[in-house]
């Protein structure tokens, strides 16, 4: 545990072993990068070094707001009208980028040095064919011919793991899925076989399943062209998947820098153990252990103060030392390339993950029977879409089909799926937003399936109320804090003004705001600030159903843990049932007490969490949990990777919904026959055709 | 720390401030903002700024003066010239620019008033209200605007409230594309979803949730408008549907002078530019607080 101080330690000393042998590909020596504003200019990244061998893979992690893009903006020469890189250097290949001509900038962009963003619609031109852009890569690079040029894209798409090559390059970007499309840009990126692929949250908006094929993607293809990767994101999971070595960024600094595996399983600076103690595991329900947020957040660049940037969210801060002068980086003697800016580095205790354990875990109450407060029976959705130009002919989506679920008072169910398999359409049914097309939806003693919200009694109204998913139109940019929530108690309780001034203050106390945001607008709040707005706003009425939509896959981890946590003890206070919609299946594992697993309109798996986190799983089931990204070294899973395309949800499908993506399929009766549902006494739900037995032992064959 | 919070904290009533301040760092902005303060300032002070009545021939009591019918361009009594009538035009720009930012900004905001509304009930409810009155803009809009104008003034008659429906006829159909458009996205946002979770009623659901959403696209709108109805105005005084004579009117002013334009320029001239730097300064301020509306 002893560590050599190396102070303000110059660049040199600091590259890890392999990359003294060979010139790094890139070397940033103290690069300071500043955006020139109105108010002066601000040094977002003060001072950054490290470097980067020829086919390493940096992953750069930390909340939003700590520069990480920034970093990777710089590295391109990109960062727009209002940034500079002030001070330092960035060296390419041994060239010191701040020297180069605009002319040989442009000529390396593209050829050397690729980037791939996080919106791959945004990267694709919307007007040109796939193979059009795709060519003009070696055409300008390479002064390819034409014919050379397709044949290399072709062979590029193939490498991507796109199915039928040729036909895509003669596609428009929306004619392919969002998935489709970062391939194409990843195949774009790797044309000209670059020796540095930068890539901002590539996977960010893309579902799990399709996010594990694009991850492997990208590891497989790092090996095989020996591209150096600097690989941007939130999700410390992916990060693991992807990366040699791993940076985390906080406040525009690199806070700790090394070898990813040593780095998560022995993480040293106050911000890593944070991070790392924010997310959920697969192992590890509410009722055994919190998460635990990191407090406060990022602050403006503009007051960066003496001392360590993180000094004011830090419980191991020590003010006579972290608050002033230059906060040194210090070299772990363990391990060479480990490097953390910390100064009390050697004072703390050895980090244990997953041992946080919270005073009082709620009690064990899966035995319980509550009383049930939500019923859903035969529930289907039909929307009726007009095709054909004047509209006169209609065809049918179906939305959801055959939905059976129940919610307890007091527990949470949870919804989990891809995008598109119907989880916000069972949202809009509930809310009353849309209405069922068939089937019943209890809610305590008042069928609410077919009544739409404006026809709904005011008590019906009170008893169901909704948490959105995205924090910036959850609000209205209008209205103060306070107005918002005064109104939904005098609306919903029925209070008087001066009532629901008091009860607004008790409300914004709960959900842990300082009672002065009652004064503020939207804009002046962070999402998690939201968020938190939005959680007393939809309990003002005190509802016996609160419907979660995604309520934190718009957050940081930090932030997420904090309004997970608020939401388990508003639960537990005021025996809330909460209808959890999600896609993150550590935080479904967390968070919920029954789950539904849902594909294309159909609940395909349903149980307890204990019993769909564990075997028999349905295939489904199964896929998405082994592609879910998991921050925990040794924890990684072998993956399924779901070939195949969904089917079309215009038309009828006679045999089990999954089948056309089924690793398991069993053959012509998954295609033509509907699976049957298989129910233990437990009440754990299977809609497969594989009997339940068979899907256990085919998990333990598996698992050898 | 104590001074970094109180730094952050919003100061209540700092916004408008802020904005303001904002404003004036745009050069083209306040070049806007001067020259329409300065026509404002113009049309409250006329009865103390202009020199004469405007509506009196000769109205100089200077012994020895040259006789306006005999020179009537700009000389130390009339500094501005007199017009075919003798009528001194300095006083009557000034007078006449009170017809002017009366009119035009009572139009302009009656236009708001019923372009909104219709807009927001389009746009909100969808379906056949949205289908009549888009159709009924579509048709309104379709019609080369001075040609209705002139069909709404002859059938009613030249009066300033005429041409303020004229204005409201014309212009809230362009009105009711903007506020209906930004409605239609507003109303999917998860606010009204919410809104509609507690049991609002459309109307405050289209007046309190949606409509002040609205405003930073309408307010440049506004401005642009504004200088719009001037020239628009302008236009009708120049076809001798403006005011009924001898009321000082901008447009009528240049109608009364553009056929003596070879030998008295000044005539037409000044209240010409009267007009233009109205309707300029109204543009340059919509420059400027679409500038400001950018910035954050």
């Amino acid at each position: 545990m002893t560590a050599s101080q190396t102070g303000q330690a110059s660049s040199l000393d600091r590259q890890p072993a392999a990359a003294k042998l060979a010139q790094p590909i890139l070397e940033m020596r103290d690069v300071c990068i500043s955006y020139v504003v109105r108010a002066g200019q601000i040094d977002v990244v003060p001072n950054i070094s490290f470097s980067l061998a020829k086919g390493e893979a940096l992953g750069l992690v930390g909340e939003s707001g700590c520069g990480k893009s920034t970093v990777a903006y710089a590295i391109m020469k990109y960062l727009g009208g209002a940034g500079r890189i002030t001070g330092g250097k960035i060296l390419f290949d041994g060239r010191d980028m701040g020297q180069m001509s605009p002319a040989e900038l442009r000529d390396i962009r593209g050829s050397r040095l690729a980037m791939v963003y996080q919106d791959p619609m945004s990267s694709l031109n919307p007007t040109m064919r796939i193979g059009t852009q795709l060519e003009e890569v070696p055409m300008i690079h390479m002064g390819a011919s034409r014919e050379e040029a397709r044949q290399r894209a072709v062979k590029m798409l193939g490498e991507v793991n796109l199915p039928d090559p040729e036909a895509i390059m003669d596609r428009y970007p929306h004619q392919l899925s969002g998935g489709q499309q970062q391939r194409v840009v990843i195949a774009m990126a790797l044309m000209a076989e670059p020796d540095l692929l930068v890539m901002d949250e590539p996977t960010t908006g893309l579902d799990v399943t399709v996010e594990a094929a694009v991850l492997d993607l990208v590891a497989q293809l790092r090996h095989k062209h020996d591209t150096a990767i600097i690989f941007i994101s939130h999700n410390l999971g992916t990060v693991l998947r992807v990366c040699d070595r791993v940076g985390v960024m906080y406040f525009g600094e690199l806070v700790e820098e090394g070898p990813i595996r040593e780095v998560f399983t022995n993480p040293r600076h106050p911000y890593t153990r944070g991070l790392l103690d924010s997310i959920p595991t697969m192992g590890a329900d509410k009722r055994s252990r919190r998460l635990s947020p990191i407090a406060g957040q990022v602050p403006s660049a503009l007051l960066r103060p003496d001392g360590c940037g993180f000094a004011s969210r830090c419980s191991f801060c020590d003010p006579a030392r972290c608050l002033t002068g230059e906060i040194p980086t210090i070299s772990m003697s363990d391990t060479a390339a480990h490097h953390v800016k910390c100064v009390r580095i050697n004072e703390l205790p050895q980090h244990r993950r997953f041992q946080v354990v919270s005073e009082d875990p709620q009690e064990a109450m899966a035995d319980k029977e509550q009383a049930e407060v939500l019923t859903i029976d035969h529930l289907h959705k039909i929307y009726r879409q007009s095709v054909g130009p004047f509209g006169g002919a209609t065809r049918d989506v179906r939305a959801l089909t055959n939905i059976e679920l129940r919610a307890q008072r007091g527990r949470t169910l949870a919804v989990v799926g891809e995008s598109g398999c119907g989880k916000s359409s069972l949202a809009k049914v509930l809310t009353g937003i849309e209405l069922a097309t068939e089937g019943k939806v209890k809610l305590i003693d008042w069928d609410i399936g077919s009544t739409p919200v404006e026809a709904r009694s005011q008590a019906q109204k009170k008893s169901i109320q909704m948490v959105f998913q995205n924090p910036e139109s959850t609000l209205n940019p209008s209205h103060t804090i306070g107005f918002v929530i005064r109104r939904a108690l005098q609306r919903l309780k029925g209070l008087t003004a001066s009532d629901a001034r008091k009860q607004a203050q008790d409300l914004l106390r709960q959900v842990n705001l300082p009672v002065e945001f009652a004064a503020r607008r939207p804009r002046q709040l962070s999402g998690g600030q939201k968020q938190r707005v939005a959680i007393a706003r939809a309990l003002a009425g005190d509802p016996a159903v609160v419907i979660a939509d995604e309520p934190v896959s718009a957050l940081d981890v930090s932030v997420q843990a904090a309004i997970i946590n608020l939401l388990i003890d508003l639960q537990d206070q005021r025996d809330t049932t909460l209808v959890f919609i999600s896609h993150d299946l550590a935080v479904v594992r967390f968070l919920a007490d029954s789950v539904a697993v849902m594909y294309l309109g159909r609940v395909v798996e349903y149980g307890s969490v204990e019993q769909v986190y564990s075997p028999p799983f349905h295939p489904y089931t199964e896929a998405l949990l082994s592609a879910a990204p998991v921050a925990e070294v040794g924890k990684e899973r072998e993956r399924i990777i779901l070939e195949g395309t969904l089917p079309s949800a215009t038309k009828p499908i006679p045999g089990c919904a999954f089948a056309t993506r089924c690793p398991r399929k069993l053959g012509g009766i998954c295609d033509n026959e509907p699976p049957p549902e298989q129910v233990t006494p437990q009440g754990h739900r299977i809609l497969c055709h594989i009997p339940m037995s068979d899907l256990i032992k085919l998990n333990y064959q598996a698992a050898e | 720390m104590a001074q970094v919070a109180q730094a952050i904290k919003p100061r209540a009533g700092g916004q408008i401030w802020k904005r303001v301040k904002l404003l004036t760092e745009s050069p083209v902005g306040m070049v806007g903002v001067f020259l329409v303060l300065f026509w404002v300032v113009v049309a409250i002070l006329a009865p103390w700024l202009a020199p004469y009545d405007p509506n009196a021939n000769d109205p100089s009591t200077v012994p020895d003066h040259i006789d306006p019918m005999m020179d009537p361009t700009p000389n130390s009594v009339y500094l501005l010239g007199t017009d075919n009538q003798g009528r001194d035009l300095l006083s009557r720009i000034i007078w006449g620019s009170r017809t002017v930012l009366i009119v035009a900004p009572t139009a302009t905001l009656c236009a708001y008033a019923v372009g909104c509304l219709l807009g927001l009930l389009a746009g909100y409810y969808r379906g056949w209200v949205d289908t009549l009155i888009s159709r009924f803009s579509d048709i309104v809009l379709s019609f080369p605007a001075i040609v209705l104008y002139i069909l709404i003034i002859t059938r009613l008659g030249p009066s300033a409230l005429n041409v303020i429906v004229a204005v409201i006829f014309i212009a809230s159909p362009q009105i009711v594309r903007i506020v209906r458009g930004i409605t239609m996205e507003q109303r999917e946002l998860d606010y009204v979803t919410a809104a509609k979770m507690r049991g609002e009623s459309s109307l405050y659901i289209m007046m309190v949730e949606i409509l002040p959403n609205t405003r930073g696209p309408l307010i440049v709108d506004a401005c642009l408008r504004m200088g719009y109805t001037t020239i628009q105005i302008g236009v009708l005084g120049f076809l001798g549907l403006g005011l009924p004579p001898p009321a000082p009117d901008w447009g009528g002013m240049i109608k009364d002078a553009y056929a003596m334009m070879s030998t008295a320029p000044h005539m037409s001239l000044f209240p010409a530019i009267a007009i233009s730097s109205l309707v300029v300064g109204f543009s340059l301020l919509a420059d400027g607080l679409r500038e400001i509306s950018l910035r954050d």
